[in-house]
């Protein structure tokens, strides 16, 4: 082959191979454009005022999934209607949470080079107070009972050369002074009474307590995880029980809803939702059958919600914690629940 | 010298049929080793699309967690440098089959790419990784050895030079050319629950840029079996047939080569890897959380603008003495890690760790090339490269143990102490020069 032909050759390649990938992004962009408007048969959506501290009766916030203009906004519901007409707020939000009126949103914000990542605090009326940049892909996002402390956890790609290995970065911030523990893997693990170190120590799922310092997270560490108790002043984590991940503290602060990965349920599933009794010990499954990958939240002292895959990526489920009853459908085209009031 | 050299390896007049002497020594590299270049450009673009965009498939797209997809990594690592020998020797037999060997290898990576746009679990994603791991082994050594054997010996350091900055920017063009697609393909969207489409896009045009580098390779590097001489070939002929890794092992019978190999395993055994010292940096100097997705762009950085200069340096100097300069420059890097608790210091870290792999990474190449005969190449240069790897692997599993042991700054500590000395063992090996004319010290 002469050196023109061979340019030739590659230029009908790059030409039918361009054309290849030009069709391919094309075609992704013209199903975006279709779910960028609203399906037919999808929840009602109205735009309007989202507040923090209703005033009204108890509210249901969560990131609405439903296909349209208003897709992953933040969006209220009455708690005891949820089927009624969402109140979207044009805040978008990847996770998020809320309690005694902040909220925290951790959004994607698309840059011109990479995605870049912050964990937005919001005040009751979904004003920006601060925001924090996030070192990868928000996971899970809780706010402490007061108000007062805001936690997140993202994934953080190793590194780009490596490729394939990922670990997550918990942060908790308050909001009173805006101290920032922005990773903590540097708090002091105590395993078995004993100090512990180890380069493979990942931390995420933080829940709090009512005390605004005391607080409970997965450590996971050699192939194993634990719950762990923090104490945020201390700066230590104190590992209790193994093979629990996002714990959930009850509000009354006695048991803590968890995913809990059960042998033999396959590497697709492996998570069951169980509750764990701290005073006693004692794990009792929730009659949810599915695998769980969320951090549960409780909507009062006995009934747990959660998100699972849906039609349009998420709807929220819920189920007595106490491991009776079945699971019920609450809220379709819904991820990210917290109850406001 | 340089005449002997030209004998058993008559490359650049092949590699580029046009050209005189004359025109070769006005041109910087030759055309094999651009051509080469740029498929490693275009692979690595297509390869660290996918990379970049990942984490966020798994997590956003699919739903699942990554956290212990990167257990098996260390495994896939190991077995792609053992497949790294068994590429480099199936290349050199029949007198040279290096370009089918690479051709076999980037195409296995290629292959892998569409398939992504089926796989939706963590499993299959996790095998198709593996697979496209064992074509990047394959096709490393064959390639290395097309560069060598297109270049004149006192070129080398250059021309491994260019190849490894052209391969480095495919790198950092890579997660562009992803996000771009996905923000093309996404629009105002959040690239989350049950919206693929944009990956699947990413996917698709990777696998289309991937199979442009297979195709570039095809057409525009020339056949290896041109550049051996037939008899030799026919000489060795019975060495060829003698099962793959014990023929492969066989080579550290020469000096030279044996001593290159024992240097890079001395010295692989203290390098910390990088994913280690991205955290350690981040630890030591309080560095931002959300700056750490940065780090390894610092260090990719470096390497892209020092491999070139560097390259040509080595030329001049040595590639051996330049190999071990850029352990000195690591050594540096593990003591300003040690001894700083300055922000700024994160700068020179990466500069130093940059600088680390612009002196190391194709010099090494360059160095072992010099220390096997063509008809060997592949094999040698898998040899010097398996060892280093494995010998990496074992220093991560050391330095993970010694972490959970002393804590990270003893850890860094006792690595640091470790380079020190294996380097200076590494300089007395070196001191002594192979007895052969190939040497690199000087250039005719």
């Amino acid at each position: 082959m002469t050196r023109t032909s061979r340019f030739l050759v590659l230029l009908a390649a790059v030409l039918l191979l361009g054309g290849v990938g030009t069709v391919a992004v094309l075609h992704a962009a013209d199903r975006t454009a279709r779910h960028d408007k609203p399906q037919q048969g999808g929840p009602s959506v109205a735009t309007g005022t989202v507040g923090l501290t209703p005033s009204g009766g108890r509210l249901l916030a969560f990131r609405s999934m439903a296909w349209g203009p208003h897709r992953d906004e933040l969006a209220t519901v009455p708690a005891d209607r949820p089927n009624a007409v969402r109140t979207v707020s044009g805040e978008k939000c990847l996770r998020f949470y809320a309690a005694a009126g902040t909220g925290v949103c951790l959004r994607a914000d698309h840059g011109a080079l990479q995605d870049t990542y912050h964990a937005v605090i919001l005040d009751a009326s979904l004003h920006e107070v601060r925001s924090v940049p996030a070192a990868g892909i928000p996971s899970r996002a809780r706010v402490s009972p007061s108000g007062h402390l805001a936690a997140w956890t993202v994934f953080v790609a190793g590194d780009t050369y490596g490729g394939t290995s990922f670990s997550t970065r918990a942060s908790i911030l308050d909001t009173r002074t805006w101290k920032l523990e922005d990773n903590l893997e540097t708090f002091t693990v105590i395993k078995d009474g004993q100090p512990y170190h180890a380069q493979d120590i990942n931390v995420w799922g933080v829940t709090f307590a009512a005390d605004d310092n005391a607080f409970y997270a997965t450590v996971a560490t050699g192939g194993q995880t634990y719950l762990v108790h923090g104490d945020l002043a201390a700066r230590t984590l104190t590992t209790l029980h193994q093979n629990v991940e996002c714990p959930s503290l009850s509000p009354d602060g006695t048991r803590i809803a968890y995913k809990k990965r059960v042998a033999g349920a396959g590497s697709a599933s492996p998570w069951r939702l169980y509750v764990l009794d701290l005073r006693t010990g004692i794990e009792t499954a929730t009659a949810e059958q599915r695998s769980v990958d969320d951090q549960a939240d409780w909507s009062d002292n006995s009934t747990l919600v959660y998100a699972l895959p849906g039609d349009t990526g998420s709807d929220l489920w819920s189920v007595p914690a106490d491991g009776t009853g079945t699971p019920a459908k609450l809220l379709s085209s819904a991820a990210s629940p917290s109850y406001l009031g | 010298m340089y005449l002997v050299e030209r004998r058993t390896s008559p490359a650049p007049a092949d590699a580029d049929p046009g050209a005189t002497p004359a025109r070769r020594r006005w041109a910087a590299v030759p055309a094999t080793v651009l051509a080469l270049g740029a498929v490693s450009l275009i692979t690595d673009v297509s390869s660290e699309m996918v990379t970049a965009v990942l984490p966020l498939y798994l997590v956003a797209g699919l739903g699942v967690s990554p956290l212990g997809f990167g257990l098996l990594d260390g495994i896939y690592n190991g077995f792609s440098s053992l497949v790294g020998l068994v590429g480099g020797h199936l290349a050199d037999r029949r007198g040279g089959r290096h370009k089918a060997v690479a051709a076999a290898g980037y195409g296995l990576s290629a292959l892998c790419k569409p398939f992504l746009l089926l796989a939706h679990s963590v499993g299959p994603i996790g095998a198709l990784l593996a697979v496209d791991r064992t074509g990047k082994g394959l096709r490393t050594a064959p390639r290395d050895a097309l560069i060598s054997l297109s270049t004149e010996p006192e070129r080398r350091g250059r021309a491994f030079g260019v190849h490894r900055a052209m391969d480095t920017a495919g790198a950092l063009m890579g997660p562009l050319v992803a996000f771009g697609l996905l923000r093309l393909a996404q629009g105002s969207l959040l690239a989350d629950g049950g919206e693929r489409s944009g990956y699947d896009s990413v996917f698709a045009v990777s696998g289309c840029v991937a199979a442009i580098g297979v195709l570039v390779l095809l057409l525009f590097v020339p056949n290896s079996s041109t550049t051996t001489q037939p008899e030799q070939s026919a000489e060795d002929a019975p060495a060829a047939e003698r099962p793959r890794l014990r023929a492969s092992f066989a080579l550290l019978h020469r000096p030279a080569l044996l001593r290159l190999t024992l240097c890079a395993v001395l010295l692989g055994l203290t390098t910390v890897s990088d994913s280690f010292l991205y955290l350690l940096l981040q630890r030591q100097l309080k560095l931002p959380v959300y700056l750490f997705p940065l780090l390894p762009i610092g260090t990719a950085a470096g390497f892209l603008l020092l491999a070139v200069p560097l390259g040509v340096l080595a030329d001049r100097v040595g590639r051996r003495r330049l190999f071990l300069a850029g352990h000195l420059a690591l050594l540096l890097a593990y003591g300003v890690l040690l001894n700083s608790s300055a922000q700024w210091a994160v700068f020179l870290v990466l500069a130093l760790h940059g600088s680390f792999y612009a002196a190391t990474d194709g010099v090494l190449a360059a160095a072992a090339a010099d220390a096997v005969p063509a008809e060997h190449r592949g094999a040698g240069l898998a040899l010097v490269n398996t060892g280093q790897t494995a010998a990496r692997f074992v220093c991560s599993l050391a330095f993970g143990a010694a972490w959970t042991v002393w804590g990270p700054h003893t850890a860094l500590a006792a690595a640091t102490g470790g380079l020190a000395l294996c380097a200076a063992l590494a300089a007395l090996t070196l001191r002594s020069r192979p007895p052969h004319p190939s040497s690199d010290e000087a250039p005719a």
